[in-house]
């Protein structure tokens, strides 16, 4: 197979007394959706939080198109074109969807008035609306903020920002928690789209069928470590969750 | 399909919005709430009043230049409260700060002495540096040490006023240069529009483009509005409001020195409420004390609403005093439109 795009080796986070991450290994290619799941509490968010630079971890490795990096801040992982959609949105509820589209990356007016700082809202904002319209997130009034839109369409803005400027690897945390059935597939779609581009796609979800559906590979974490891979098509429902719950218990015996 | 209301064509893509989700608010609340309009017609509402309660005596250049001549050093104090109040912080050290910046630009001129511009700019540029300091102070404080700032400022509002105490022995500065009082402090430009005015609007209108036009401003709002969705989108948020803390002291310095050029003395003792007033104004004015929202237009009119009640109650001859009550009413009414448009939106 071919190098892994992103991959982790016994990573250990503690947040005080509660060990979150207890030597956990993961792995993912360019051009694949892997779904992590796990029970609540396996240590999903926080792997996907140390991955992405929000919380570096206490001890581990993690590779980077095969060299070691360090991924200090969430800035950092940008910088290696690694992008999160996180649980808690992280969406300024009170800035229409163009500015939370390009939060921390504006576009400046050109000349001197760039560089005095002053802001390109007319290009963002159609940029935005082309990028929304192209990744399919219907928003009918684009100067509305982001407070007044629906669930789907936050989610869909969320989405959105994380696949526009990734070029390596998208996490998404339970993207599609809060969404309804037809928001849902357009998620799903939107996943295999960004995956066809040769991204990386890490997803997060507790939803089985959906797991099963779009994920090529499937890693199960369980209290803090990696219990199990399955390979997309060979691997059952109960095998997944026998895996989430313990009845499997080490990852040579799942293989 | 889940929805059962047909809306706009959907092609394959479209992560449809169910219009059910779009529980749109009253249309009054929507206007009420939507932006700095209504607080800007209840300004004109009352200069309507008044204007036919006492057409005589409110309706003339010398009666408005008052209001506003009145106004001015509120509403630069005003202008950095607002980019405070938008990051969801607050700045109680304000009168302090201006008192204290004050004094040591009286000072100063005194030391340097003389009655030439030379005297005078060096006045405000030591006025502009205490008040950037204690700014800087409170920004440092409140976004590094994590203290929150409405203690950070309560204690600097009462170590920056302890300051100007001790420096003056408590008995205020009136060493002010001439020129500067004759300028600045009482001149008018074309014997019309007074300079302190003149000053007040270009510092709002300055800092309105750096509100709504810049980068400057929009992570201003970003801070304000998730600050945790800021950090993560790569703003440094620290930097950012001890930037925020450092204009709003700057600004307090600004005041300092407007206010010693039109008394020709130091106030010590009258601006232990100007950090209320100012939160007041900015908060009439549309922006939510919980950060993200607001205008600098709306921080204007909310500068001008007390001021105009004050001076209308005088001309009709209710007790001055009411205008205290009705401030607080306005104030109070704010808070809730704010509220209403915060439930209308965020409960889905």
């Amino acid at each position: 197979m071919a190098e892994p795009m992103l991959e982790a080796r016994e990573i250990v986070k503690s947040f005080g007394r509660v060990h979150a991450l207890r030597g956990a290994n993961f792995t993912v290619f360019p051009g694949e959706v892997v779904a992590l799941v796990g029970d609540n509490g396996a240590g999903k968010s926080t792997l996907v939080k140390t991955l992405a630079g929000v919380h570096p971890p206490d001890a581990g490795e993690i590779l980077f198109e095969g060299r070691p990096v360090h991924i200090a801040s969430p800035v950092a992982a940008r910088r290696l074109g690694i992008e999160t959609v996180y649980q808690d949105l992280a969406l300024a509820a009170e800035l229409d969807p163009a500015a939370n589209l390009y939060l921390g990356r504006e576009i400046m007016r050109g000349g001197v008035l760039g560089r005095l700082g002053f802001l390109d809202k007319a290009e963002m904002r159609r940029r935005g609306d082309q990028q929304f319209k192209e990744l399919g997130v219907a928003i009918q009034d684009t100067s509305a903020s982001v407070a007044t839109m629906s669930g789907g369409q936050r989610q869909g803005v969320a989405v959105s920002r994380a696949v526009t400027w990734a070029s390596k690897v998208v996490f998404m945390d339970e993207p599609t928690a809060a969404l309804g059935v037809v928001q849902t597939r357009n998620v799903l779609d939107l996943i295999r789209r960004v995956r066809d581009r040769g991204l990386a796609v890490v997803l997060i979800s507790h939803n089985m069928p959906e797991v099963l559906e779009v994920a090529d590979r499937i890693e199960v974490l369980r209290l803090g470590e990696r219990v199990a891979r399955f390979e997309r098509g060979d691997v059952t429902m109960e095998q997944i969750v026998g895996a989430m719950t313990g009845a499997i218990k080490h990852e040579e015996e799942a293989a | 399909m889940s929805s059962t209301t047909e809306q706009e064509p959907e092609h394959g893509d479209v992560l449809v919005a169910q219009v059910e989700e779009q529980l749109r608010a009253p249309a009054w609340t929507r206007l009420l709430t939507g932006s700095s309009t209504f607080i800007g017609l209840i300004l004109v509402g009352l200069i309507v009043v008044f204007s036919i309660l006492s057409y005589t005596n409110f309706v003339s250049a010398s009666n408005a230049r008052n209001v506003a001549t009145d106004a001015a050093v509120l509403l630069v104090v005003a202008v950095g409260m607002t980019f405070v109040i938008v990051t969801a912080g607050i700045d109680l050290s304000v009168g302090s700060v201006l008192v204290f910046a004050g004094v040591v630009a009286a000072r100063a001129m005194h030391a340097v002495g003389g009655n030439s511009w030379g005297t005078i700019i060096v006045g405000l540029l030591v006025a502009l540096g205490c008040g950037l300091g204690w700014g800087v102070i409170n920004g440092f404080l409140i976004s590094k040490a994590k203290v929150p700032a409405l203690i950070v400022t309560l204690g600097t509002f009462g170590m920056a006023l302890g300051f100007a105490l001790l420096i003056t022995g408590g008995v205020d500065e009136r060493s002010v240069p001439f020129k500067l009082v004759d300028t600045i402090g009482t001149g008018r430009v074309g014997n019309q529009v007074p300079y302190l005015v003149i000053i007040a609007f270009a510092v709002a209108a300055v800092f309105a483009v750096l509100l709504h036009a810049t980068r400057f401003g929009r992570y201003t709002f970003a801070i304000g509005s998730n600050e945790e969705a800021a950090r993560r989108a790569g703003i440094r948020v620290d930097r950012h409001l001890i930037k925020v803390y450092a204009l709003m002291g700057m600004l307090s310095g600004l005041a300092g020195f407007l206010s010693l050029a039109r008394f020709s003395t130091t106030t010590i003792g009258g601006h232990s409420t100007d950090n209320l007033q100012a939160i007041a104004a900015v908060v009439i004015g549309g922006t939510s004390l919980f950060g993200g929202v607001g205008t600098l237009l709306g921080t204007i009119f909310g500068v001008f609403i007390p001021a105009v009640l004050q001076n209308g109650f005088v001309i009709v001859g209710v007790q001055p005093f009411w205008q205290q009550v009705a401030v607080g009413a306005v104030l109070i009414l704010a808070v809730y439109l704010d509220q209403l448009r915060r439930r209308s939106e965020y409960q889905r």
